[in-house]
């Protein structure tokens, strides 16, 4: 019998499988469709301070292994997350739940999680720094160094739960910004948020994305945050949560292999709803495969010699 | 609710210029009501390609679908025997059970299909719809004869006026008597149709999806009573909720 438990910034969960936040709602729309009690966890839709609606429409292309979205934080505000999509997710989830956090400025970011750490299901924070789809012209407020340490900063001030924040890949060195996180108390980072990218409909010649640019996810980008799991597994001392292009069993162990702690699954749950459901499924027989008995043990394994 | 399934392709072939008939074989348990629809995975593509159920029974489902891209370019090519994994009995479909007696079913070009489904439905709850079809040209028009062995009236319009009465549905619904009207079809006729209907009703609309079942918030639109999502909460809307 192989071991599938990992310790995540000291809450240790049954699998490292993770849907990854803005493919899995608050839950309970994929509990109609499998239990998600065997998740490991999940990350919530990303909640801000005030209701948003997000973006204009089209805000979904098609791409090469994947796809763009330009969603921008559509969600109902924290008062609303606390008040309404909590107590249902609470019927179907009995887990810790990963509590995906974004804003627009350091005061936004610490008043959102006050608010949720009173929350008992919330076991982390995911302090979101990188959404491409917010700000002028994509620059994510988690491009700027010193953004990053005071949003990190500001939001260890306000929980004694663990924060993880997710970073951008749309930087010059993904790394000095995982190490100043660490150096302001973050208890794990997470990466990579989308790639930023666009696409043109030459019919119309005119962009396809009415915000003109959305972030890339799929399998297309899962060498590029695999090298920077890499990078940023040499950088720090802190867990890593992967993501990006996270399709199968397989990929999990790769991206394990190469430094991440638990993996999430974003874009896959969209095209396939049962997606972490068969990755979890597939786990135990592909660890028997490549002679693994306990995943901790192959955390960062591709780094060894 | 949602199922995934593997379908057997038992027909597909042009029905008009551009606009292909797919009749599936496989699991409709899932379809509750008409205006529903499947996501489609093809080979080569990322996002599935959702498209609107025409018609179904209890083993079969048929779709109508215009090639409009990449994906539909693909379905097209496609033949008997050929097997799709679709997620079937997404979104919030026409509710046919009302109070309304004498409905008007209204249907631009690609919007048609998944109205005969509707006034198969309409008629098993003792309704008599009035159909109107609306075509930019005689030799894009498909269907009309299908709608009429429901035995129902039937018009068309074509905006060159080389078939039925010359110009738009609006043109036709002036001088018909309705209590309520059901429509599909791209959003110009939509806006028209607001400007000229006095009844409640429902629209069905279309936009660009990421999952086709809720989860990603791709196609969210405003309504009176907050944000909704055109895959899950519709794909069709009440009049009374609509944001123009």
């Amino acid at each position: 019998m192989v071991n599938t438990k990992v310790n995540l910034c000291g809450i240790e969960i049954d699998n490292p499988i993770i849907p990854a936040s803005g493919t899995f709602g608050f839950g309970y729309e994929f509990a109609t469709v499998y239990d998600i009690n065997m998740l490991g966890t999940f990350s919530f839709k990303g909640t801000t301070k005030d209701p948003r609606f997000g973006n204009p429409t089209p805000r979904i292309a098609e791409a090469p292994s994947g796809m763009l979205n330009s969603v921008g934080l559509q969600n109902p505000g924290v008062e609303k997350v606390i008040s309404e999509e909590l107590p249902r997710l609470k019927a179907c989830f009995k887990k810790l739940v990963m509590a995906n956090v974004s804003g627009f400025a350091v005061e936004d970011y610490a008043y959102t999680c006050e608010k949720l750490n009173h929350e008992e299901q919330i076991g982390w924070f995911e302090v979101n720094v990188s959404c491409p789809n917010v700000h002028g012209g994509g620059l994510a407020f988690g491009t700027d160094l010193k953004n990053v340490a005071a949003v990190t900063k500001a939001v260890k001030k306000v929980t004694n739960k663990p924060v993880i924040i997710k970073l951008s890949p749309n930087v010059t060195d993904i790394t000095e910004i995982a190490k100043s996180c660490e150096a302001e108390g973050a208890d794990g980072v997470s990466l990579i948020n989308t790639l930023l990218g666009m696409r043109i409909n030459l019919k119309n010649r005119k962009p396809i994305l009415a915000n003109t640019m959305g972030g890339l996810s799929g399998p297309a980008v899962f060498p590029v945050a695999l090298r920077m799991i890499y990078q940023v597994y040499n950088a720090v001392k802190i867990p890593i949560v992967g993501m990006g292009g996270v399709s199968t069993a397989e990929d999990v162990i790769e991206m394990m292999l190469a430094g991440a702690t638990a993996v999430q699954v974003g874009a896959a749950n969209l095209v396939d709803p049962f997606a972490c459901k068969k990755i979890i499924e597939d786990l135990p027989q592909v660890m028997e495969k490549y002679r693994i008995n306990s995943l901790t043990e192959i955390i960062g394994g591709a780094h060894n010699g | 609710m949602m199922k995934q399934g593997i379908y057997e392709i038992l027909f597909n072939f042009e029905l008009a210029p551009n606009i292909f008939k797919m009749v599936l074989k496989g699991d409709t348990s899932a379809i509750l009501s008409p205006g529903q629809f499947v996501n489609i995975k093809i080979d080569g593509l990322y996002l599935r390609r959702p498209i609107s159920v025409c018609d179904y029974d209890k083993e079969t489902l048929t779709l109508i679908y215009k090639v409009v891209g990449v994906g539909t370019e693909k379905m097209s090519k496609m033949v008997a025997g050929e097997k799709l994994d679709l997620l079937v009995g997404l979104g919030n479909g026409f509710n046919a059970e009302n109070d309304c007696k004498k409905p008007l079913v209204i249907g631009g070009g690609v919007g048609i299909p998944p109205l005969y489904g509707l006034c198969k439905e309409l008629i098993k709850f003792g309704k008599k719809p009035t159909v109107i079809l609306g075509f930019n040209t005689e030799s894009e028009m498909f269907y009309e004869e299908v709608f009429k062995l429901l035995g129902i009236d039937v018009y068309v319009t074509t905006v060159d006026g080389s078939y039925g009465i010359k110009g738009y549905v609006t043109d036709a619904i002036k001088d018909l008597e309705y209590d309520y009207f059901y429509t599909c079809g791209p959003e110009p006729m939509f806006r028209a149709i607001e400007n000229t209907v006095t009844t409640s009703g429902q629209y069905s609309f279309e936009e660009r999806m990421g999952c086709g079942f809720g989860a990603c918030m791709g196609c969210s639109c405003k309504t009176k009573y907050g944000n909704k999502r055109i895959c899950k909460d519709g794909p069709v809307l009440e009049r009374e909720e609509i944001v123009w």
